[in-house]
């Protein structure tokens, strides 16, 4: 069965860990998760295939997991929580991954950090919806929040559409 | 009685725990994040809250995907800090307050927020950098300066519980405090946020006048952050930057009207942009006074007028 499309699949470089990936992913956050223990890190690292037979993964999960393709990790239901686990068993930063799941060198993505990050201008979608929120934007704090006006319109439109 | 005197809203960015846990506060780049929060120090040590409660997420810690609750209330003695891949964090375990910790649970599931309760509970930089923040390094075998409630969020897996919810939870966390027998000074931490984004091709992205906009209204206008839908969260603050829902419970818990007495801004910390912020009730300052002295003065009328009508008849 096909993924079922959500409102937050417009937000571009985003894969939200919903509840259905939570389900697919499953078996690539409890691998994750055992690498919490030494021991674990030690056997991962002696036979990485081997050890991820332990785990209930598709064969794309462990071609991800063997890759290190963070961003197909995350899409097949890896959280970044738990992906972050492998990272670190691998001794990279945090800032490392970030920079690997965004394709740029570490160094490049420490200077856009440092020059006050990503832009929300131009990054908000994928399907050109690139207003502000209105919860939040300026000319929304002028307006006095009013929930009976958009109520009343929506009556007085329907009520004409009876009449014709 | 126990009331709850301020809120206050902090970021949680491990890497700030690493920096504090590897000497690192005087360089330049933390200074900068150290630095906003000396005035909270100072706030925190003069206001000497008897309890904290503290609303924060676990990140794949205390919490893997075995089981996730949405609200999680610590009821325990204690909490020991979580080993999160490199040790536990050098800092004290957290003494818990579980009589009161157990009588919110009680008030606030009997207001139909279904809480899971937990009497075994590690917690991670979540809750603890926070904690650094406001209470400064404590060595690891010396004590917080007061107990700690955790309420940990899943704010990890969508859908996280809605803004509204946050918020009607805190307005019950008042309402138990409040009818809780002891009198206990409460202070209560909306943690996480604010704008970030950790996880896939867009990680980095940071949305400074969002955060502004959300704490002007949180100080202010708290009613309107309440109906923001997720998905404009994970839209304009990043994926991970819903965790800012947290800060609503925190003010939910506050009087409609507060006083901002301290907020802080900076960008980046890692990958974050840190926002903090302190929110303290009016009332803290009218209880100084005695109360019910106008009240006094209008049974004084009505009885004076008693007195005439008396002598008419």
């Amino acid at each position: 069965m096909a993924r079922k499309e959500q409102p937050y699949d417009d937000i571009p470089g985003t894969f939200v860990f919903d509840a259905e990936r939570s389900r697919r992913g499953y078996g690539i956050n409890m691998f994750c998760m055992s690498l919490m223990k030494d021991e674990n890190r030690k056997a991962f690292k002696a036979d990485e295939a081997g050890y991820l037979k332990k785990f209930p993964l598709t064969p794309e999960q462990t071609e991800a997991i063997l890759e290190r393709d963070y961003n197909r990790m995350l899409e097949l239901g890896g959280n970044i929580y738990f992906t972050a686990k492998l990272g670190a068993t691998d001794g990279h930063s945090f800032q490392h991954l970030a920079a690997v799941m965004t394709g740029n060198s570490q160094e490049d993505y420490a200077k856009m950090m440092l020059g006050g990050g990503r832009s929300i201008e131009g990054n908000r979608s994928r399907s050109g919806k690139n207003t502000p929120s209105k919860f939040l934007s300026p000319a929304a704090a002028k307006k006095k929040p009013s929930a009976a006006r958009p109520k009343t319109k929506a009556r007085s439109k329907s009520r004409s559409a009876r009449r014709k | 009685m126990a009331r709850i005197i301020a809120g206050i809203g902090s970021s949680h960015v491990p890497a700030i725990g690493a920096a504090l846990d590897n000497g690192k506060t005087e360089e330049p780049y933390w200074k900068r994040v150290f630095s906003g929060f000396e005035k909270s120090q100072a706030w925190m040590r003069e206001a000497k809250p008897d309890v904290a409660i503290i609303v924060y997420n676990d990140h794949a810690s205390a919490f893997s995907v075995e089981m996730i609750p949405t609200f999680a209330l610590g009821c325990a003695a204690e909490f020991p800090p979580a080993d999160e891949g490199w040790g536990p964090r050098p800092v004290p375990v957290v003494q818990g307050h579980p009589a009161l910790a157990s009588h919110i649970a009680q008030s606030v599931i009997l207001d139909e927020f279904d809480l899971t309760i937990c009497n075994k509970m590690e917690v991670d930089h979540g809750m603890t950098v926070p904690m650094n923040l406001l209470f400064g390094k404590v060595d690891k075998d010396a004590h917080w300066p007061c107990p700690v409630i955790p309420l940990a969020v899943n704010v990890v897996m969508y859908p996280p519980p809605t803004g509204h919810r946050c918020y009607m939870l805190g307005r019950a966390i008042r309402k138990a405090v409040e009818s809780y027998p002891e009198d206990l000074k409460v202070v209560i931490f909306g943690t996480g946020g604010l704008s970030h984004q950790i996880s896939g091709p867009r990680a980095g992205l940071i949305n400074s006048q969002w955060d502004k906009s959300f704490l002007d209204n949180l100080s202010k206008n708290p009613e309107r952050l309440v109906r923001i839908p997720h998905v404009d969260y994970m839209r304009e603050a990043g994926a991970e930057g819903i965790e800012m829902v947290m800060w609503l419970v925190m003010r939910g818990a506050l009087d409609d009207k507060v006083d901002e007495v301290y907020r802080f801004y900076t960008v980046p910390a890692s990958n974050t942009a840190v926002g903090h912020i302190i929110l303290q009730n009016r009332r803290r300052a009218a209880r100084t006074t005695p109360r019910r002295r106008p009240a006094a003065a209008k049974h004084k009328r009505a009885a004076a007028r008693g007195n005439v009508q008396r002598v008419r008849s």
